[in-house]
């Protein structure tokens, strides 16, 4: 098992007390798997990506345990995790592509980062040039600034640089969402691409897109208001869900060939509630239509067919 | 059915501090769009759809060509006609976090259109109207009013600002990427408020990279290309039946939840499914001295060096400035001559 978080428990402090937005989370990520992480502005899910890498000062571990590759990741402690950053886990942070220093060239951008990892340029420099040509660019962007390149050209520049010491888990948060259609889709390819190459052995790819995870995941993690909702492969997710928030989630999305007056699309009513206080028992429920006396009990998050996990009441068998 | 706003051959040429000459964002664009009716503007990055949108909305000039909003060119308003336009017309654009003062309450933005357009209206009147608008967009007034911008969510705050447009008059909206923020299960309320709107007989300029958004709620579609229109006519036709090779890519690189993108393999087969990333692999070879895009990719060899094509910054030639012609393929269908 080359990931496994282990009830996982993040806080935010804030002046008003903790915000949980990581609340007791499990879940197994294989080699080879790229588990899509998908949720709401909100759920949690891109606290939950980076608190495998980095808490920043405002982050607290509660509790819970994360491990790689067999061995404990101190993700608590932000010194003894420095060497693990970039080798094991490595993170694309959302607008990383928009983050890019722009007042370094690209090389430098990457001579710094080797550095400061203790990594000689030159013995990952035939390798870089050998996956710059691969990722459909041209060696020239090396000596090009952040602003000189296309958005697609910053992301693949992105996903090149936290991929280069091949890092066991990659942590990709919407790494897709503000590219066109098509190089959308070229950048989808190449998360597929540098798995099937083995430069990253798993992955964990944080979007609202739930359609391009249907493209690129194996799996699909489905994060409400700081808890997992249901967990299962992409085609049991998108095909045979048994959350209620995840059948009303992909009953909103629009597709190509949907027009208003043909089938109107439904949003969900109601709001996620405030993580500050939140309700006792299934977070969902005040928006669920399926919501019943048991629901003010927390539901466990249950094995209830091979690899397929739900927390819902309705979908545990009493 | 007469055109509220009509545009007519609108080109635009932004002069490049770079060098290279001017950079046409858009070329002789025209279209209509009439009461009750929304048109889809669809375009990736650097295609010139923000652009006509901001003409629309008088944020821009148009180098040449005129825009027409009942018959009167909208470049010759001024001073209280150009007021009186925006009466009419009202735009929404794609960040509802930056469309707000965060220092300010965010009723605020309502304050704005008073003191500009109803500063005899009695507090009471006014009131009735602010609480109508917010009724028209589906928001409770006690949720939303005295509150600061932070303390609303995104879904809330674009539909403030919508409601801000409603307390006008107006009877065309400029919605620039207006869903592409917000979360899936309150886009499509905002998608399906607009269909109300438009119900009710607003015209509605609907600005969107995203295709699946675009054909949900379009009546008629325009698919922009590096500023010239490519393919325009009615939505259904234009996804149902795209006779452009372009159009056709764009459908093709959509993610889709049931159905998976063709993988390389596939893709060498039908000559050109093999879209990904034109314009990247295109601006990569630009400054390099051979200037070739060759594709670098391993994943389809066999798929030959593509034929140079514009990049998004490359400076058009000049005699690219005057596109390819539109030719009819069906009843209001109308597709781009070079169909390349």
């Amino acid at each position: 098992m080359s990931v496994k978080v282990d009830h996982l428990s993040v806080a935010y402090r804030t002046r008003s007390g903790d915000v949980c937005p990581v609340d007791d989370v499990s879940f197994p990520v294989a080699d080879g798997e790229i588990m899509g992480l998908a949720g709401e502005s909100g759920s949690g899910k891109s606290t939950l990506g980076t608190s495998l890498i980095y808490l920043d000062a405002r982050m607290k571990h509660l509790g819970g345990l994360v491990e790689l590759d067999g061995g404990k990741l101190p993700i608590a402690d932000s010194r003894a995790m420095r060497p693990h950053r970039m080798t094991d886990v490595s993170l694309i942070p959302q607008y990383a592509m928009s983050a890019l220093n722009p007042t370094r060239k690209i090389r430098r951008l990457i001579s710094d980062l080797l550095r400061s990892h203790g990594v000689r340029e030159r013995e990952v420099m035939t390798e870089l040039r050998r996956r710059i040509a691969l990722v459909g660019l041209d060696e020239g962007v090396l000596d090009r600034y952040p602003f000189e390149l296309s958005g697609g050209m910053r992301q693949r520049v992105t996903l090149l640089i936290s991929t280069l010491l091949n890092p066991s888990l990659l942590i990709a948060d919407e790494v897709t969402s503000a590219l066109d259609v098509s190089t959308q889709r070229a950048v989808g390819e190449l998360l597929i691409e540098f798995r099937d190459r083995g430069f990253v052995k798993s992955m964990i790819a944080i979007t609202h897109d739930l359609s391009i995870l249907a493209q690129v995941a194996d799996s699909i993690v489905i994060m409400y208001a700081g808890r997992l909702a249901e967990k299962a492969s992409t085609r049991v997710v998108i095909d045979a869900p048994l959350h209620p928030y995840t059948q009303l989630l992909l009953a909103s999305l629009p597709e190509v060939g949907v027009l208003y007056d043909q089938s109107a699309l439904v949003g969900i009513p109601g709001r996620p509630p405030s993580l500050a206080d939140p309700p006792e028992g299934c977070r969902f429920r005040a928006r669920c239509p399926f919501a019943f006396d048991r629901c003010t009990t927390t539901p466990p998050f249950e094995e209830v067919a091979p690899g397929h996990y739900v927390a819902c009441w309705k979908a545990v068998p009493a | 059915m007469t055109s509220v706003l009509s545009i007519d051959r609108v080109s635009k040429l932004y002069s490049s501090s770079l060098g290279g000459g001017p950079v046409p964002a858009l070329r002789q664009v025209s279209f209509g769009i009439s009461a009750g009716e929304v048109v889809t503007l669809i375009g990736e990055s650097g295609s010139g759809k923000t652009t006509l949108g901001r003409i629309v909305l008088r944020l821009a000039s148009a180098t040449s060509g005129r825009v027409t909003f009942d018959g009167q060119d909208i470049s010759a308003f001024s001073g209280p006609r150009l007021r009186e336009y925006y009466r009419h017309v009202q735009g929404v654009f794609q960040d509802p976090f930056s469309s707000y003062n965060p220092i300010y309450r965010a009723d605020r933005v309502f304050e704005l259109v008073r003191s500009s357009y109803f500063g005899n209206l009695p507090p009471p009147q006014w009131q009735d109207k602010i609480e109508a608008a917010l009724h028209a967009v589906a928001l409770n007034p006690g949720d939303v009013l005295g509150r600061y911008p932070h303390q609303l969510s995104g879904g809330q705050q674009q539909r403030l600002l919508i409601a801000r447009a409603l307390l006008l008059n107006i009877r065309l909206l400029v919605a620039d990427e207006i869903i592409s923020m917000l979360d899936a299960s309150t886009r499509v309320d905002i998608l399906n408020l607009l269909v109300g709107l438009k119900r009710s007989g607003l015209a509605i300029l609907f600005i969107t990279h995203d295709l699946s958004l675009g054909h949900y709620v379009s009546d008629r579609t325009v698919i922009l290309r590096r500023g010239a229109i490519v393919e325009m006519g009615d939505t259904v036709e234009v996804f149902g039946n795209p006779r452009h090779p372009y159009t056709r890519d764009l459908l093709a690189a959509v993610p889709e939840l049931h159905k998976k993108w063709r993988r390389p393999a596939d893709k060498a087969e039908t000559g050109h499914g093999d879209l990904p990333a034109r314009d990247d692999v295109l601006a990569s070879g630009e400054g390099t001295p051979a200037g070739n895009a060759a594709d670098g990719r391993p994943a389809a060899p066999s798929v030959p060096p593509r034929r140079a094509r514009w990049s998004a910054r490359t400076p058009l030639p000049v005699r690219a400035l005057v596109p390819p012609p539109l030719i009819s393929v069906g009843p209001g269908h109308l597709v781009a001559e070079d169909l390349a």
